[in-house]
């Protein structure tokens, strides 16, 4: 007896969005990345498209940073202490894109600058040719007080610009539209304020092909079943035909699993708990391929091992012949 | 699939006797679709109809249990194909393998630890369900002597790798007494499986190379008169398993396809350089029913056995933190004692805020019935009383020397009452959100 595969007849798809610009589009990277258009659930090639590798950004800060784990320094060791070389390490780790997110305060406990973000990012801008995302440290005043000279600074690199809320996301949207960038449209885990949040940027004006949805995320343990089902519920809904589902998704599952406690302490934790070591990577890895499995088209991650695990899974995913 | 009460009808005699205690057959199938009435109320049912009812009353995918001597496992019996439209029922089993040619010492260490281990995830105990033994060597008394062993070691439900019918025998009578899988029926053994099977009454996997071919055996299988399958359809790695688990899941709940509405069984360490842990992964979220792992390592198991966990949680009911004062940071007498809900998110976003943060603190989590604070606030379930018991109930005097208690600022409402309810106490408002709690502290709070 022959059994049928059943097929599902989607009427809509992903949409396609494409970050950086290469000299021919007047920028200077060295490659652009697509995400998006994917025309059936994460990697079911025999009933639709899957036209776009899933893109891992490796996040870096704009100095080194007083609270990651041990185990993340221990990795990224010198390359940490300049924005520029951290970049060339992540680019050398495999990464698809830098996710720079800016500090609210320096080294010496002063406040932020326009000037120094600008600096920094051109700083990277230069050391890679990586198409580039930058975010701000997430406080709307200083968000927007760095984030508009940045956006001048990388102006026709179309960097993905970070990170629209709900509460603040005019002045980001607007200096992006301005500078020929995207923008990252984040909301806490809710299918419909997702949906709210990007119909209110693109009311601004924003071309939807400039628009990349982050539906947030919890750590495994901590609310990841929130944000696998939000994102799931997000992707059918854009299969079905839902306009303003059909962003491609973003998930920072890096920042997310390296806050927990699991992968941050190694003493005082119960014995059940393992090597610590492997644990933090165990933690940050599953947390990101079940987002993937859940139909994320960029992750955000914080160990090398993390991105060269995730990477081949992604290669076998898209395999064919796998 | 259930059937609808207009489908039902279709099958009934439609004659409106009466028979049944119900005016109109019609009346009768709404009440047999909302399952308040019994099948057998009707006594004109042709054969051939009460057998489609029946069937067609039957879970999509077959509920498969193994026992050990203590502890079960039921896969199966699930329903949808995202946890958001129901839930996932049946966590999927994982077991570890032992094979019969290694040291027997050595395997009896292992299997000793590997019992013993269980990690408290969120006041759940979490473990491993069980040990699949495997007829590596051959010979049917080293099987049975290594069978004996595990047994001897754990309580916990088995399954036997032994896929030649001495072999298989060999090992079902040292696990007399439980009901392990046996596995497995090919298409070259399937019959002399299939007796074995019957005769100890154990549920049997089934190996086939492709779905076809494995649709022509469970039918067999059937026929033979067995009923508890396991699939094992040879899925290899991400892709391939990702596509067949789809497919075999699809078949069953949407096109309630029976010969292949079994559960799944699978071996995502088995392959040459596979990522175990990332594959096991996979087959949690997507569609496995028993998964068998190679790798006995604590720091692996306790983030799969949590992802599982949390996969499988009801949507409708999540998951709740149990209610009690918590330790963060080493707190002392002089510390600040916080108080929040039992939803596991909204628990975990504030102590890990706090943590952060490098203070020591208390957190009263009081019994929220899982809500979140505003929602439970809403409903009546946070409130001064509340609060106030759960305070007295988890010894908070004798926890803080200072008699302050700060309240999360969305129910900053709540300070009045709360004063009312615990005389003596200075009642202090937080911020509104988890974030803000670190500056707060610092301006607020002086040790």
């Amino acid at each position: 007896m022959t059994v049928e595969t059943p097929k599902e007849k989607w009427s809509g798809q992903v949409r396609e969005v494409t970050i950086g610009a290469t000299a021919e589009d007047g920028g200077t990277r060295s490659q652009t990345l697509t995400i998006g258009g994917e025309s059936t659930l994460p990697f079911l090639h025999f009933e639709g498209n899957v036209p776009h590798r899933t893109a891992l950004a490796i996040e870096i800060r704009d100095r080194k940073p007083d609270d990651w784990s041990p185990l993340l320094l221990e990795a990224w060791g010198e390359a940490m202490e300049s924005p520029a070389a951290w970049a060339k390490a992540a680019e050398e780790a495999g990464a698809d894109l830098i996710y720079l997110k800016l500090s609210l305060k320096t080294a010496d406990g002063e406040e932020n600058t326009p000037e120094n973000a600008r600096r920094v990012v051109r700083e990277v801008l230069d050391a890679t040719g990586l198409p580039l995302a930058v975010g701000g440290p997430g406080q709307a005043e200083i968000d927007n007080e760095l984030l508009v000279p940045v956006a001048e600074e990388a102006q026709g690199e179309r960097i993905l610009l970070g990170i629209c809320e709900e509460g603040n996301y005019r002045t980001i949207v607007a200096t992006a539209m301005a500078n020929d960038h995207l923008v990252q449209s984040k909301t806490p885990m809710d299918v419909n304020l997702s949906k709210q949040l990007v119909i209110l940027i693109s009311d601004m004006g924003m071309p939807l092909e400039r628009i990349v949805m982050d539906p947030t995320t919890g750590a495994l343990g901590y609310g990841i079943e929130y944000g696998y089902s939000v994102m799931e519920r997000l992707r059918l809904a854009a299969l079905q035909g839902d306009s303003m589902t059909q962003q491609p998704m973003l998930v920072n599952p890096g920042e997310e699993a390296w806050k927990v406690k699991e992968s941050k302490i190694g003493e005082g934790v119960p014995e059940s708990w393992g090597d610590w070591h492997n644990r933090a990577l165990e933690w940050e890895a599953l947390t990101a391929s079940t987002l993937i499995e859940s139909g994320a088209d960029m992750l955000i991650l914080r160990h090398p091992d993390t991105l060269k695990r995730v990477k081949a899974m992604i290669d076998a995913l898209l395999d064919s012949a796998a | 699939m259930a059937l609808s009460g207009l489908e039902i009808y279709k099958l009934l005699p439609q004659t409106n006797c009466k028979d049944c205690g119900y005016p109109t057959c019609l009346a009768f199938a709404m009440k047999l679709a909302a399952k308040q009435a019994a099948l057998k109320d009707c006594p004109h049912i042709s054969d051939e109809a009460a057998e489609k009812l029946e069937t067609a009353s039957a879970p999509p995918i077959h509920l498969v249990e193994l026992h050990g001597e203590d502890g079960k496992v039921e896969v199966g019996n699930e329903t949808v194909m995202y946890r958001h439209e129901k839930t996932f029922y049946h966590r999927p089993g994982i077991f570890l393998r032992v094979r019969d040619d290694e040291d027997l010492d050595a395997l009896k260490v292992r299997v000793a630890e590997a019992d013993a281990y269980s990690v408290d995830y969120v006041g759940i105990d979490l473990y491993l369900d069980g040990f699949a033994v495997e007829a590596t060597s051959g010979n049917a008394d080293n099987f049975k002597k290594t069978v004996a062993a595990v047994i001897a070691g754990s309580k916990k439900p088995l399954i036997l790798i032994a896929p030649e019918p001495d072999l298989a025998k060999a090992g079902l009578e040292a696990a007399e007494g439980s009901r392990p899988l046996l596995y497995a029926a090919n298409a070259e053994n399937w019959e002399a499986m299939a007796d074995i099977a019957k005769n100890a009454d154990v549920p049997l996997a089934v190996h086939a190379e492709n779905l076809d071919d494995m649709v022509d055996l469970t039918k067999k299988l059937q026929d033979k008169g067995l009923e508890d399958l396991v699939l094992d359809p040879a899925a290899g790695g991400y892709l391939q398993s990702l596509h067949t688990f789809t497919t075999l899941r699809r078949l069953a709940v949407k096109s309630n396809f029976r010969p292949l509405g079994f559960p799944i069984i699978s071996f995502p360490g088995a392959q040459d350089g596979a990522d175990e842990s990332l594959l096991t992964a996979q087959h949690i979220a997507k569609y496995g029913g028993l998964i068998v792992i190679e790798k006995f390592e604590p720091a692996v198991l306790y983030p799969l056995l949590v992802l599982r966990q949390n996969i499988y949680t009801d949507p409708q009911k999540p998951i709740q933190v149990k209610p009690g004062i918590y330790e963060i940071n080493n707190p002392t007498e002089d510390s600040p004692l916080m108080v929040t809900t039992n939803f596991s998110i909204t628990y975990f976003s504030i102590a890990n805020e706090i943590e952060g943060t490098g203070r020591p603190g208390w957190l009263l989590v009081t019994d929220a019935e899982g809500m979140s604070v505003l929602t439970a606030w809403a409903a009546g379930k946070f409130d001064a009383e509340r609060i106030a018991k759960d305070a007295k109930a988890f010894g908070a005097e004798d926890k803080v020397s200072h008699k302050k208690i700060i309240l999360p600022g969305h129910v900053s409402v709540l300070s009045g009452e709360l004063e009312e309810e615990l005389p003596g106490w200075e009642i202090m408002v937080g911020p509104r959100e988890a974030v803000d709690i670190g500056s707060y502290l610092k301006a607020m709070w002086q040790e």
